[in-house]
Protein backbone atom coordinates (compact mmCIF):
# COMPACT_ATOMS: atom_id res chain seq x y z
CA UNK A 1 0.00 0.00 0.00
CA UNK A 2 1.60 3.37 -1.04
CA UNK A 3 1.03 5.46 1.66
CA UNK A 4 2.34 8.69 0.71
CA UNK A 5 -0.09 9.28 -2.34
CA UNK A 6 -1.34 12.52 -1.78
CA UNK A 7 -5.08 13.86 -1.70
CA UNK A 8 -5.51 17.01 -3.92
CA UNK A 9 -8.36 18.89 -3.52
CA UNK A 10 -10.88 17.87 -6.44
CA UNK A 11 -11.90 21.05 -8.63
CA UNK A 12 -15.77 22.68 -8.17
CA UNK A 13 -17.97 21.74 -11.28
CA UNK A 14 -19.47 25.40 -11.61
CA UNK A 15 -18.81 28.90 -10.36
CA UNK A 16 -18.59 29.76 -6.34
CA UNK A 17 -21.20 31.69 -7.11
CA UNK A 18 -23.18 29.08 -9.59
CA UNK A 19 -25.51 28.67 -6.57
CA UNK A 20 -26.85 31.68 -5.33
CA UNK A 21 -29.06 32.55 -3.93
CA UNK A 22 -29.49 28.95 -2.08
CA UNK A 23 -26.04 28.85 -1.00
CA UNK A 24 -23.93 32.42 -1.10
CA UNK A 25 -20.80 32.60 -3.44
CA UNK A 26 -19.28 33.27 -0.15
CA UNK A 27 -19.78 30.35 1.54
CA UNK A 28 -18.86 28.48 -1.40
CA UNK A 29 -15.42 29.76 -2.12
CA UNK A 30 -14.83 29.66 2.11
CA UNK A 31 -16.24 26.30 2.20
CA UNK A 32 -14.16 25.06 -0.94
CA UNK A 33 -10.98 26.93 -0.30
CA UNK A 34 -10.43 27.34 3.35
CA UNK A 35 -12.38 24.20 4.71
CA UNK A 36 -12.30 21.67 2.18
CA UNK A 37 -8.69 22.25 1.41
CA UNK A 38 -7.42 21.58 5.17
CA UNK A 39 -8.89 18.23 5.27
CA UNK A 40 -7.03 17.46 2.46
CA UNK A 41 -3.96 19.48 3.88
CA UNK A 42 -3.98 17.87 7.17
CA UNK A 43 -5.30 14.09 5.65
CA UNK A 44 -2.04 14.11 3.46
CA UNK A 45 -0.12 15.34 6.68
CA UNK A 46 -1.60 12.58 9.00
CA UNK A 47 -0.84 10.32 6.58
CA UNK A 48 2.60 11.29 5.80
CA UNK A 49 2.88 10.86 9.89
CA UNK A 50 1.30 7.09 9.22
CA UNK A 51 3.45 6.18 6.29
CA UNK A 52 7.08 6.87 9.16
CA UNK A 53 5.41 5.18 12.22
CA UNK A 54 4.38 2.06 9.80
CA UNK A 55 7.92 2.17 8.93
CA UNK A 56 9.57 2.31 12.32
CA UNK A 57 7.19 -0.21 13.80
CA UNK A 58 5.52 2.63 16.19
CA UNK A 59 2.16 1.03 16.66
CA UNK A 60 0.96 3.78 19.11
CA UNK A 61 1.54 6.52 16.74
CA UNK A 62 -0.34 4.73 14.54
CA UNK A 63 -3.24 4.06 16.58
CA UNK A 64 -3.33 8.08 17.76
CA UNK A 65 -3.47 8.76 14.51
CA UNK A 66 -6.50 7.24 13.27
CA UNK A 67 -9.06 9.56 14.60
CA UNK A 68 -6.98 12.59 12.17
CA UNK A 69 -7.19 10.34 9.68
CA UNK A 70 -10.70 9.65 10.23
CA UNK A 71 -11.86 13.57 10.56
CA UNK A 72 -9.71 14.73 7.83
CA UNK A 73 -10.30 11.92 5.60
CA UNK A 74 -13.87 11.77 6.17
CA UNK A 75 -14.03 15.04 5.54
CA UNK A 76 -12.83 14.88 2.14
CA UNK A 77 -14.63 12.20 0.67
CA UNK A 78 -17.92 13.79 1.91
CA UNK A 79 -17.30 17.34 0.85
CA UNK A 80 -16.30 15.42 -2.45
CA UNK A 81 -19.68 13.85 -3.14
CA UNK A 82 -20.98 16.81 -1.72
CA UNK A 83 -19.88 19.32 -4.57
CA UNK A 84 -21.39 16.46 -7.15
CA UNK A 85 -24.68 16.57 -5.25
CA UNK A 86 -25.13 20.15 -5.73
CA UNK A 87 -25.63 21.80 -9.38
CA UNK A 88 -26.80 25.56 -10.67
CA UNK A 89 -30.38 26.00 -11.91
CA UNK A 90 -29.35 26.39 -15.23
CA UNK A 91 -27.82 22.92 -15.34
CA UNK A 92 -30.71 21.21 -13.65
CA UNK A 93 -30.39 21.75 -10.09
CA UNK A 94 -33.65 21.35 -8.25
CA UNK A 95 -35.22 19.13 -11.02
CA UNK A 96 -37.15 16.17 -9.30
CA UNK A 97 -35.97 12.81 -10.53
CA UNK A 98 -37.42 11.10 -12.81
CA UNK A 99 -37.02 7.64 -14.01
CA UNK A 100 -36.13 4.71 -11.79
CA UNK A 101 -35.10 6.74 -8.53
CA UNK A 102 -38.20 8.71 -8.60
CA UNK A 103 -40.39 5.91 -8.82
CA UNK A 104 -38.61 4.05 -6.21
CA UNK A 105 -38.62 7.34 -3.88
CA UNK A 106 -42.49 7.25 -4.25
CA UNK A 107 -42.74 3.79 -3.86
CA UNK A 108 -40.44 4.24 -0.62
CA UNK A 109 -41.55 7.21 1.28
CA UNK A 110 -45.13 7.81 -0.28
CA UNK A 111 -43.78 10.88 -2.58
CA UNK A 112 -40.37 13.46 -2.66
CA UNK A 113 -42.52 15.77 -0.68
CA UNK A 114 -42.36 12.80 2.37
CA UNK A 115 -38.62 12.63 1.60
CA UNK A 116 -37.58 15.74 1.82
CA UNK A 117 -40.02 16.33 4.40
CA UNK A 118 -38.26 13.55 6.58
CA UNK A 119 -34.73 14.88 5.63
CA UNK A 120 -34.79 18.32 6.93
CA UNK A 121 -36.68 17.22 9.97
CA UNK A 122 -33.24 14.83 10.88
CA UNK A 123 -31.04 17.80 9.43
CA UNK A 124 -32.85 20.30 11.53
CA UNK A 125 -32.85 17.91 14.93
CA UNK A 126 -29.15 17.10 14.32
CA UNK A 127 -27.18 18.56 17.20
CA UNK A 128 -23.38 20.15 16.94
CA UNK A 129 -21.49 18.92 13.36
CA UNK A 130 -22.77 16.16 10.93
CA UNK A 131 -23.91 15.10 7.83
CA UNK A 132 -26.83 13.47 5.96
CA UNK A 133 -27.47 11.39 3.39
CA UNK A 134 -30.27 9.36 1.38
CA UNK A 135 -29.19 6.76 0.17
CA UNK A 136 -28.70 2.79 -1.42
CA UNK A 137 -27.97 -0.21 0.51
CA UNK A 138 -27.35 -3.12 -1.80
CA UNK A 139 -30.62 -4.26 -0.50
CA UNK A 140 -31.74 -2.31 -2.46
CA UNK A 141 -33.14 -0.03 -0.68
CA UNK A 142 -32.76 4.24 0.09
CA UNK A 143 -32.83 4.95 3.53
CA UNK A 144 -32.19 8.63 5.42
CA UNK A 145 -29.21 8.63 7.57
CA UNK A 146 -27.40 10.99 9.77
CA UNK A 147 -23.58 10.66 10.43
CA UNK A 148 -21.51 13.02 13.46
CA UNK A 149 -18.68 15.30 12.40
CA UNK A 150 -16.98 13.98 9.47
CA UNK A 151 -17.97 10.23 9.56
CA UNK A 152 -18.53 8.79 6.18
CA UNK A 153 -21.70 6.84 5.19
CA UNK A 154 -19.85 3.87 5.27
CA UNK A 155 -19.35 4.25 8.85
CA UNK A 156 -22.63 3.41 8.95
CA UNK A 157 -23.02 0.62 7.25
CA UNK A 158 -20.40 -1.28 4.79
CA UNK A 159 -22.65 -1.49 1.56
CA UNK A 160 -23.90 1.88 1.80
CA UNK A 161 -23.68 4.22 -0.67
CA UNK A 162 -24.39 8.03 -0.71
CA UNK A 163 -27.28 9.19 -3.46
CA UNK A 164 -27.57 12.65 -1.89
CA UNK A 165 -25.73 14.55 1.13
CA UNK A 166 -26.82 18.01 2.90
CA UNK A 167 -23.64 19.08 5.05
CA UNK A 168 -25.14 20.73 8.37
CA UNK A 169 -22.15 21.69 9.76
CA UNK A 170 -22.62 25.54 10.54
CA UNK A 171 -19.71 26.44 8.06
CA UNK A 172 -22.12 25.20 5.21
CA UNK A 173 -24.47 28.24 5.93
CA UNK A 174 -24.01 30.53 8.84
CA UNK A 175 -22.93 33.26 7.14
CA UNK A 176 -25.81 33.53 5.20
CA UNK A 177 -28.78 32.22 7.32
CA UNK A 178 -26.74 32.65 11.12
CA UNK A 179 -28.48 29.94 13.17
CA UNK A 180 -31.73 29.94 11.00
CA UNK A 181 -30.81 25.96 9.64
CA UNK A 182 -34.20 25.57 8.43
CA UNK A 183 -33.93 28.08 6.37
CA UNK A 184 -30.82 26.43 4.66
CA UNK A 185 -32.17 22.87 4.15
CA UNK A 186 -35.33 24.32 2.34
CA UNK A 187 -33.83 26.09 -0.26
CA UNK A 188 -31.03 23.23 -0.91
CA UNK A 189 -33.19 21.43 -2.35
CA UNK A 190 -33.28 24.34 -5.09
CA UNK A 191 -29.68 23.63 -6.30
CA UNK A 192 -29.81 19.52 -5.27
CA UNK A 193 -28.30 17.66 -8.15
CA UNK A 194 -30.86 14.79 -8.70
CA UNK A 195 -29.19 13.60 -12.04
CA UNK A 196 -26.03 12.66 -10.19
CA UNK A 197 -28.14 10.89 -7.85
CA UNK A 198 -30.04 8.63 -10.45
CA UNK A 199 -26.72 7.87 -12.23
CA UNK A 200 -25.72 6.43 -9.24
CA UNK A 201 -28.91 4.82 -8.22
CA UNK A 202 -28.63 3.23 -12.10
CA UNK A 203 -25.24 1.96 -11.47
CA UNK A 204 -25.72 0.68 -7.85
CA UNK A 205 -28.98 -0.96 -8.85
CA UNK A 206 -28.81 -2.40 -12.22
CA UNK A 207 -32.36 -3.67 -13.62
CA UNK B 1 -46.99 20.59 47.86
CA UNK B 2 -48.85 22.75 45.45
CA UNK B 3 -48.51 26.27 44.62
CA UNK B 4 -50.66 28.83 43.50
CA UNK B 5 -50.29 30.11 40.11
CA UNK B 6 -52.42 32.98 39.55
CA UNK B 7 -52.23 36.65 37.82
CA UNK B 8 -53.40 39.26 40.18
CA UNK B 9 -56.64 39.69 38.53
CA UNK B 10 -57.63 35.72 39.24
CA UNK B 11 -55.71 34.97 41.78
CA UNK B 12 -58.15 33.46 44.33
CA UNK B 13 -58.22 31.60 47.65
CA UNK B 14 -61.92 30.98 46.73
CA UNK B 15 -64.01 27.34 46.99
CA UNK B 16 -62.24 25.74 43.51
CA UNK B 17 -59.36 25.84 45.10
CA UNK B 18 -58.84 22.46 46.45
CA UNK B 19 -54.88 22.11 47.20
CA UNK B 20 -53.63 23.99 50.29
CA UNK B 21 -51.31 26.19 49.19
CA UNK B 22 -48.47 27.44 50.56
CA UNK B 23 -48.42 31.40 50.19
CA UNK B 24 -48.39 32.94 46.48
CA UNK B 25 -44.96 34.07 47.43
CA UNK B 26 -42.94 31.29 47.03
CA UNK B 27 -43.36 31.74 43.26
CA UNK B 28 -39.61 33.30 42.43
CA UNK B 29 -40.02 36.00 40.23
CA UNK B 30 -36.59 36.52 38.66
CA UNK B 31 -34.10 38.70 36.55
CA UNK B 32 -36.57 41.36 36.92
CA UNK B 33 -35.27 42.50 40.42
CA UNK B 34 -31.59 40.96 40.04
CA UNK B 35 -30.75 41.97 36.56
CA UNK B 36 -27.42 43.14 36.98
CA UNK B 37 -25.95 40.70 40.05
CA UNK B 38 -24.09 37.90 38.62
CA UNK B 39 -26.46 35.80 39.90
CA UNK B 40 -29.75 35.54 38.22
CA UNK B 41 -32.42 33.74 40.23
CA UNK B 42 -34.40 31.20 37.71
CA UNK B 43 -38.29 32.11 37.21
CA UNK B 44 -40.07 29.01 38.51
CA UNK B 45 -43.71 28.55 38.53
CA UNK B 46 -46.01 25.40 38.93
CA UNK B 47 -48.62 24.38 36.78
CA UNK B 48 -51.73 23.47 38.54
CA UNK B 49 -53.13 20.14 38.05
CA UNK B 50 -56.24 19.80 36.18
CA UNK B 51 -58.82 19.83 38.88
CA UNK B 52 -58.24 23.91 39.00
CA UNK B 53 -59.54 24.72 35.39
CA UNK B 54 -61.65 27.64 37.12
CA UNK B 55 -58.33 29.50 38.29
CA UNK B 56 -56.67 31.16 34.85
CA UNK B 57 -53.18 30.48 34.61
CA UNK B 58 -50.14 32.65 34.46
CA UNK B 59 -47.16 32.18 32.26
CA UNK B 60 -44.85 28.94 32.74
CA UNK B 61 -41.59 29.13 32.20
CA UNK B 62 -38.98 27.36 33.84
CA UNK B 63 -36.02 28.66 33.11
CA UNK B 64 -34.46 32.03 31.88
CA UNK B 65 -32.53 33.89 29.59
CA UNK B 66 -29.45 35.27 31.61
CA UNK B 67 -27.49 37.93 30.41
CA UNK B 68 -24.34 38.27 29.93
CA UNK B 69 -22.17 40.59 32.75
CA UNK B 70 -21.09 43.49 30.01
CA UNK B 71 -23.05 44.69 27.27
CA UNK B 72 -23.02 43.07 24.17
CA UNK B 73 -20.53 45.43 22.37
CA UNK B 74 -18.46 45.14 25.15
CA UNK B 75 -16.20 42.67 23.63
CA UNK B 76 -14.82 44.16 20.66
CA UNK B 77 -13.19 43.98 18.28
CA UNK B 78 -12.16 40.47 19.66
CA UNK B 79 -15.63 39.32 20.00
CA UNK B 80 -18.17 41.41 17.88
CA UNK B 81 -21.42 42.52 19.12
CA UNK B 82 -23.09 40.80 16.12
CA UNK B 83 -21.55 37.71 17.45
CA UNK B 84 -23.23 38.33 20.38
CA UNK B 85 -26.21 39.56 19.40
CA UNK B 86 -26.64 36.21 17.28
CA UNK B 87 -24.79 33.62 19.57
CA UNK B 88 -26.86 34.96 22.98
CA UNK B 89 -30.19 36.52 21.58
CA UNK B 90 -30.45 33.07 19.09
CA UNK B 91 -29.22 30.32 19.81
CA UNK B 92 -28.76 30.82 23.90
CA UNK B 93 -32.13 32.29 23.50
CA UNK B 94 -33.85 28.99 21.60
CA UNK B 95 -31.87 26.54 24.10
CA UNK B 96 -33.67 28.26 27.12
CA UNK B 97 -37.18 28.10 24.88
CA UNK B 98 -36.65 24.60 23.87
CA UNK B 99 -36.03 23.77 26.56
CA UNK B 100 -38.63 25.49 28.80
CA UNK B 101 -41.14 23.86 26.08
CA UNK B 102 -39.66 20.21 26.76
CA UNK B 103 -40.41 20.78 30.58
CA UNK B 104 -44.12 21.63 29.53
CA UNK B 105 -44.81 18.34 28.86
CA UNK B 106 -42.59 16.40 31.47
CA UNK B 107 -43.61 15.99 35.25
CA UNK B 108 -41.06 14.20 36.03
CA UNK B 109 -38.05 16.50 35.34
CA UNK B 110 -39.70 19.38 36.97
CA UNK B 111 -38.53 21.12 39.90
CA UNK B 112 -35.01 20.65 40.06
CA UNK B 113 -31.59 23.33 39.33
CA UNK B 114 -30.31 23.47 36.40
CA UNK B 115 -27.33 21.56 37.57
CA UNK B 116 -29.53 18.49 38.59
CA UNK B 117 -31.38 18.41 35.38
CA UNK B 118 -28.17 18.26 33.52
CA UNK B 119 -26.67 15.31 35.49
CA UNK B 120 -30.51 13.84 35.50
CA UNK B 121 -30.85 14.15 32.01
CA UNK B 122 -27.69 12.80 31.37
CA UNK B 123 -28.76 9.63 32.25
CA UNK B 124 -25.06 7.97 32.62
CA UNK B 125 -24.16 8.31 29.19
CA UNK B 126 -27.96 7.99 27.61
CA UNK B 127 -29.21 11.16 27.29
CA UNK B 128 -32.44 12.45 27.62
CA UNK B 129 -33.71 14.70 24.46
CA UNK B 130 -34.01 17.38 27.41
CA UNK B 131 -29.99 17.23 28.31
CA UNK B 132 -29.01 19.04 25.07
CA UNK B 133 -30.74 22.06 25.76
CA UNK B 134 -30.38 21.93 29.45
CA UNK B 135 -26.49 21.53 29.41
CA UNK B 136 -26.23 24.19 26.26
CA UNK B 137 -28.30 26.90 28.29
CA UNK B 138 -25.96 26.24 31.26
CA UNK B 139 -22.79 25.70 29.38
CA UNK B 140 -23.23 29.27 27.14
CA UNK B 141 -24.19 30.99 30.94
CA UNK B 142 -20.98 29.79 31.90
CA UNK B 143 -19.08 30.89 28.70
CA UNK B 144 -20.27 34.35 28.94
CA UNK B 145 -19.10 34.53 32.20
CA UNK B 146 -15.59 32.88 31.42
CA UNK B 147 -15.20 36.39 29.37
CA UNK B 148 -14.68 40.13 29.77
CA UNK B 149 -13.94 43.14 28.31
CA UNK B 150 -10.41 43.56 28.89
CA UNK B 151 -9.76 39.75 29.79
CA UNK B 152 -6.65 37.40 28.76
CA UNK B 153 -3.29 38.38 30.70
CA UNK B 154 -2.17 35.86 33.69
CA UNK B 155 -4.06 34.61 36.64
CA UNK B 156 -2.37 35.85 39.48
CA UNK B 157 -2.22 34.09 43.48
CA UNK B 158 -3.46 31.33 44.06
CA UNK B 159 -4.77 30.06 41.04
CA UNK B 160 -1.31 30.95 38.85
CA UNK B 161 -0.01 28.70 41.88
CA UNK B 162 -2.66 25.59 41.31
CA UNK B 163 -1.89 26.32 37.77
CA UNK B 164 1.73 25.82 37.90
CA UNK B 165 1.97 22.87 40.41
CA UNK B 166 -0.76 20.76 37.97
CA UNK B 167 1.03 22.16 34.22
CA UNK B 168 4.41 22.90 35.13
CA UNK B 169 3.89 26.85 34.06
CA UNK B 170 1.52 29.31 32.63
CA UNK B 171 2.97 28.72 29.48
CA UNK B 172 2.62 25.16 29.01
CA UNK B 173 -0.94 25.29 30.43
CA UNK B 174 -1.68 28.28 27.77
CA UNK B 175 -0.03 25.95 24.77
CA UNK B 176 -2.09 22.79 25.85
CA UNK B 177 -4.90 24.51 25.96
CA UNK B 178 -4.67 26.18 22.85
CA UNK B 179 -3.51 22.63 21.46
CA UNK B 180 -6.53 20.82 22.96
CA UNK B 181 -8.95 23.63 21.19
CA UNK B 182 -7.32 22.69 18.02
CA UNK B 183 -7.47 19.06 17.57
CA UNK B 184 -11.16 19.19 18.53
CA UNK B 185 -13.01 17.68 16.16
CA UNK B 186 -16.99 18.71 15.22
CA UNK B 187 -18.58 20.92 17.91
CA UNK B 188 -17.46 20.83 21.02
CA UNK B 189 -15.78 22.66 23.94
CA UNK B 190 -12.86 23.05 25.82
CA UNK B 191 -12.59 23.36 29.60
CA UNK B 192 -10.42 24.10 32.78
CA UNK B 193 -11.81 22.20 35.47
CA UNK B 194 -10.73 21.03 38.77
CA UNK B 195 -11.21 17.25 38.95
CA UNK B 196 -12.36 16.54 42.63
CA UNK B 197 -11.50 13.09 42.62
CA UNK B 198 -8.03 13.52 41.86
CA UNK B 199 -7.53 17.17 43.04
CA UNK B 200 -5.51 18.79 40.45
CA UNK B 201 -6.59 21.01 37.47
CA UNK B 202 -6.34 19.59 34.18
CA UNK B 203 -7.88 20.44 30.64
CA UNK B 204 -10.82 18.48 29.02
CA UNK B 205 -12.33 18.09 25.28
CA UNK B 206 -16.21 17.75 25.04
CA UNK B 207 -18.46 17.40 22.55
CA UNK B 208 -21.41 19.17 21.09
CA UNK B 209 -23.71 19.47 24.87
CA UNK B 210 -21.79 17.50 27.26
CA UNK B 211 -20.31 19.68 30.18
CA UNK B 212 -17.62 18.26 32.96
CA UNK B 213 -20.99 18.25 35.61
CA UNK B 214 -21.40 15.34 34.21
CA UNK B 215 -18.32 13.55 35.56
CA UNK B 216 -18.92 15.71 38.55
CA UNK B 217 -15.99 17.77 38.02
CA UNK B 218 -15.87 21.57 38.53
CA UNK B 219 -15.37 23.80 35.46
CA UNK B 220 -13.44 26.84 36.04
CA UNK B 221 -13.36 28.24 32.57
CA UNK B 222 -14.66 27.27 29.04
CA UNK B 223 -14.26 28.08 25.46
CA UNK B 224 -17.19 27.65 22.76
CA UNK B 225 -15.39 25.77 19.94
CA UNK B 226 -18.91 25.23 17.68
CA UNK B 227 -18.36 27.72 14.59
CA UNK B 228 -21.42 29.47 14.97
CA UNK B 229 -19.02 30.95 18.51
CA UNK B 230 -16.99 32.86 15.72
CA UNK B 231 -18.01 31.70 12.67
CA UNK B 232 -18.93 35.51 11.78
CA UNK B 233 -15.84 37.46 13.63
CA UNK B 234 -13.06 34.72 12.49
CA UNK B 235 -14.35 32.75 9.59
CA UNK B 236 -12.49 28.73 9.16
CA UNK B 237 -9.67 30.71 11.32
CA UNK B 238 -10.26 29.04 14.84
CA UNK B 239 -6.77 28.92 15.58
CA UNK B 240 -7.17 32.98 15.33
CA UNK B 241 -10.16 32.73 17.50
CA UNK B 242 -8.55 30.69 20.22
CA UNK B 243 -5.41 32.91 20.68
CA UNK B 244 -7.22 35.67 20.75
CA UNK B 245 -9.42 34.62 23.39
CA UNK B 246 -6.40 33.40 25.42
CA UNK B 247 -4.59 36.92 25.18
CA UNK B 248 -7.68 39.50 25.07
CA UNK B 249 -11.31 37.70 26.23
CA UNK B 250 -10.50 34.99 29.04
CA UNK B 251 -11.86 36.46 32.11
CA UNK B 252 -9.50 34.72 35.48
CA UNK B 253 -11.28 37.13 37.72
CA UNK B 254 -14.38 34.92 36.85
CA UNK B 255 -11.85 31.93 37.18
CA UNK B 256 -10.21 32.79 40.61
CA UNK B 257 -13.69 33.25 42.18
CA UNK B 258 -14.93 29.84 41.18
CA UNK B 259 -11.71 28.37 41.82
CA UNK B 260 -12.22 29.96 45.38
CA UNK B 261 -16.15 28.31 45.34
CA UNK B 262 -14.44 25.23 44.62
CA UNK B 263 -11.96 24.36 47.48
CA UNK B 264 -14.83 24.57 49.58
CA UNK B 265 -15.74 21.40 47.55
CA UNK B 266 -12.15 20.21 47.46
CA UNK B 267 -9.38 19.61 49.62
CA UNK B 268 -6.48 21.01 47.65
CA UNK B 269 -3.89 21.54 50.34
CA UNK B 270 -1.77 19.43 52.40
CA UNK B 271 -3.33 18.89 55.69
CA UNK B 272 -1.26 21.94 58.04
CA UNK B 273 -0.89 19.20 61.34
CA UNK B 274 0.75 21.47 63.95
CA UNK B 275 3.76 19.19 65.14
CA UNK B 276 3.94 19.55 69.25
Amino acid sequence: MDLTKNLTLPELPYGYEALEPAISGEIMRLHHQKHHQAYVTNFNKALHQLSAAVADGDTSAVVMLQSSLKFNGGGHINHSIFWKNLAPVSEGGGVPPKGRLGSAIDEQFGSLEALIQKMNTHGAALQGSGWWLALDKESKRISVETTANQDPIVTKGPTLVALLSIDVWEHAYYLQYKNVRPDYLKNIWNVMNWNYASAVYDKECPN
Amino acid sequence: MILLSCSSNHCSLSSNVMASAAAPSTILKSSSIFPHLGWGRRRRSCNLPSINRGVSKSTVAYYGLRSPPYKLDALEPYMSQKTLEVHWGAHHRNYVEALNKQLEKNDILYGCTLDELIRLTYNNGNPLPEFNNAAQVWNHDFFWESMQPGGGEMPKLGLLEQIEKDFGSFDNFKDKFIEAALTSFGSGWVWLVLKREKRCLAIVKTSNAINPLVWNDIPIISLDLWEHAYYLDYKNDRAKYVNTYMNHLVSWNAAAARMARAQAFVNLGEPKIPVA
